[in-house]
């Protein structure tokens, strides 16, 4: 399968990709590990005429702790590949669901290539790490035209695909709250090896996102309700699948995925418990 | 347009176009026939090669993303005398391989999964090897390939030339 012809320009840093999005309009797409923009394109499901290629600006690559005491976050670049978060002491130590889950995406090929601001800007309702950082709470650090900006979590993945940013616009960077020694739980169901979760859930500090249960990632609110109002966890999680609307396609059916999404909550929420 | 690239140790320029997928060039443009295609989805892991250090698929990365990049495919791996790598080796000594096809792949991630890990456990490997699909079923004989490919120490995870595979 071969894409649709398109103009290839390797920037070397932000000011250089905002400036070239700025010429090229919405016919450019920013190409950074490709392994969902790459994807679609051969399919040609997307046809951009530019590719505008970030892969190579070493501003975007680092994980570090900004602030101190409770006000701390840790600053994820986006460009940071899902293998180098995988493997960073200070993710690992500060904000442990991040490199995790990291090492769950695809396989380590897919891995070596694919980058958290990537998935970010894709918005994949079965994507792992949208889901974990829905979990964690924090921003996703937009750059435009205008300057910079934050989007708070909650309201960066609107829809299939479709998220708060503007064509003109970058992901910089993730800012995570410091999770330390909170407990956390990660549960991913696949059939295949390498595969994406049929459903999943990301359970830290009272908080629990899903995959793949409606058209972008999603918070379990009624869950979240219940658990703060003291219930325990397998009355909280036998919510999870409320307010959800889950497809129906040839891995499961939708009742299967909101079995899955309650199973996959408990399990979840009694991991980050410790139970 | 035109790429500069290293591909087994020998630099090369060609021109390309843009949508030229990195899979494509090496079989077509390079002559290499080794790097195979087999689902074309990210899936399969038939394509994989190094780029960089790193175990990537070809058939979603374009060429021109590895332009003054050192690719290694799996021709690059013997000795000009023909002595096989390590990881070559062990795939003959332990017939890891039925009908050849996913072979390439897997001699190519089984590097980089020895420049991760230089002494893995059998699930370790399974594990390292979940990006590439045997549709033979062969891999008990993969498996052990890649313990047998470890003993013999970090030559096993590295591939000639001057890149080291990272993790």
């Amino acid at each position: 399968m071969i894409p649709s012809p398109f103009d290839y320009v390797r920037v070397g840093s932000v000011d250089e990709a905002l400036s070239a999005l700025a010429e090229h309009g919405e016919d450019a797409k920013l190409l950074a590990g490709g392994h969902s923009l790459l994807p679609l394109m051969k399919l040609r499901l997307a046809v951009p005429t530019v590719l505008i290629d970030i892969s190579g600006i070493p501003e975007l690559s680092y994980v570090r702790v900004e602030g101190s005491g409770a006000d701390a976050v840790v600053a994820i670049g986006a460009g940071t590949r899902h293998h180098e978060l995988e493997r960073d002491e200070v993710a690992r130590a500060e904000v442990p669901l991040l490199p995790h889950v990291a090492g769950l995406v695809g396989d380590p090929q897919v891995r070596h290539r694919g980058t958290i601001g990537g998935t970010t800007a894709h918005s994949d309702p079965a994507s792992d790490l949208p889901t974990a950082l829905l979990a964690l709470g924090g921003t996703v650090v937009l750059q435009g035209p205008g300057g910079r900006r934050e989007v708070p979590v909650t309201e960066f993945w609107t829809g299939f695909f479709e998220t708060a940013m503007s064509p003109d616009e970058l992901v910089v960077e993730l800012r995570v709250p410091r999770t330390g020694a909170l407990g956390w739980g990660y549960e991913k169901f696949t059939r295949r090896a390498n595969d994406w979760p049929i459903v999943a859930a990301a359970a830290v500090d009272g908080r629990v996102a899903l995959a793949n249960m409606g058209g972008a990632v999603l918070r379990a609110t009624a869950t979240e309700k219940a658990l703060a109002a003291g219930a325990s966890i397998a009355d909280a999680a036998a919510l999870a699948d409320q307010g959800t609307s889950p497809v129906a396609d040839m891995h499961a059916d939708a009742d299967y995925r909101r079995h899955l999404a309650r199973l996959l909550t408990r399990r979840a929420l009694e991991t980050a418990a410790g139970a | 347009m035109q790429v500069t690239i290293t591909v087994n140790g020998e630099q090369r320029t060609d021109d390309v176009e843009p949508r030229l997928l990195l899979a494509h060039y090496l079989r077509e443009e390079c002559g290499l026939k080794a790097t195979n295609i087999g689902c074309d989805t990210t899936s399969c892991g038939a394509c994989t090669v190094i780029v960089d250090g790193l175990s990537v698929k070809s058939c979603t990365v374009l060429a021109v993303q590895t332009a003054g990049a050192q690719v290694t495919t799996l021709e690059g791996l013997a000795t000009a005398d023909g002595e096989l790598h390590p990881v070559q080796a062990a795939f003959r000594e332990e017939h890891g391989l039925q009908c050849g096809f996913c072979t390439p792949g897997m001699v190519m991630a089984s590097i980089g999964l020895l420049a991760d890990n230089p002494d893995p456990t059998d699930r370790e490997v399974r594990e390292g090897l979940e990006g590439n699909l045997c549709r033979c079923t062969g891999y008990h004989n993969i498996v052990r390939a890649v313990r047998t490919a470890a003993q013999a120490g970090p030559a096993a995870g590295r591939v000639p030339g001057a890149q080291e595979v990272q993790a």
